[in-house]
């Protein structure tokens, strides 16, 4: 069972009160962009054994939507972070680091 | 004008809690920056009430203000008053960023009370409902078995259920189910 902590409301909530939203931090590649990065942006997203940046919505509560790091082989849920952000705080950052030194997920470190 | 009537029309049951259907309830959803000092003055004038932190819920009878995201307030006024407590609200907002509606008619309320009312919820919620976690003056936005609800408590035996006036019905059942006589759990 999940339980992330809803960074809007405070509610440490559990899974079924959650949405999942898919993978975090995705950049848009619209018009104007070469076929490769659509299709990447479409199509090719990270699966990791370890951790792993997501989209969660606090659906049957507060509804509102925000960021989770948390590692896919556990469930340990490193921090829940703001939905307004193109990339993770650095306290989450540090605070993976100082489980999982020497991760990496995408461009992120 | 026909009468309105609320989804159950006072529906009751007797278990291990006392569920009751309240009526109407006059309800008002209102969005904007909460800090905002019109915003917090138009709650001030319908309810008396400060504005609340993050889940509180300041709740006397029928009025109050409850807290339901970091932009969302439920406004509780007598079901009477709340086309004139409205007007007077989208008066004052109607400078700034902000959105009033009535959803009265769009929601249902209920009742649960007795020694035994923490673990009729309890049932319904994935909500630590022990008594350090959850207090007369919190509100908590959740799920009761599959459609979303939310309650507060107006005492220490008594929660205040809101849901969709469309599910009102399951809700109703979900509630007599979960005080059924003898399921009592004994674990609040």
């Amino acid at each position: 069972m999940l339980i992330l902590t809803c960074p809007y409301c405070g509610v440490d909530a559990e899974e079924t009160e959650l949405t999942a939203g898919g993978e975090a931090h995705l950049k848009r590649f619209g018009p104007g962009s070469s076929d490769d990065e659509f299709h990447d942006y479409l199509f090719a997203r990270e699966n990791p054994k370890g951790a792993h940046f997501e989209r969660w919505r606090h659906s049957n509560g507060c509804g509102k939507w925000f960021h989770a790091a948390r590692c896919t082989a556990t469930l340990e849920v490193f921090g829940t972070y703001s939905a307004q952000v193109t990339e993770p705080p650095q306290e989450i950052r540090d605070a993976i680091s100082a489980k999982r030194p020497g991760w990496t997920w995408r461009e992120f470190s | 004008m026909s009468e309105p009537i609320s989804a159950l029309n006072h529906a009751s049951f007797d278990g291990i809690a006392r569920i009751e259907e309240c009526g109407l309830q006059g309800m008002i959803t209102l969005r904007g920056d909460l800090s905002d000092k019109v915003v917090i003055k138009a709650v001030k004038d319908a309810t008396g009430q400060k504005m609340p932190g993050q889940r509180e819920a300041f709740v006397n009878g029928e009025t109050g203000v409850c807290w339901m995201s970091p932009d969302e307030l439920l406004v509780l006024v007598p079901y009477a008053e709340v086309e004139e407590k409205l007007a007077a609200m989208q008066g004052a907002l109607s400078g700034i960023h902000a959105l009033a509606v009535n959803v009265s008619d769009a929601r249902a309320v209920f009742r649960v009370s007795g020694a035994t009312a923490r673990e009729v919820l309890g049932k319904l919620a994935p909500v630590d409902l022990s008594r350090d976690a959850f207090q007369p003056g919190q509100i908590r936005r959740t799920r009761l078995a599959q459609v979303a609800g939310a309650f507060w408590m107006d005492d220490e035996e008594t929660f205040r259920v809101v849901c969709f006036r469309s599910v009102a019905d399951y809700v109703f059942k979900l509630l007599k189910v979960a005080a059924q006589p003898g399921s009592e759990v004994g674990y609040y």
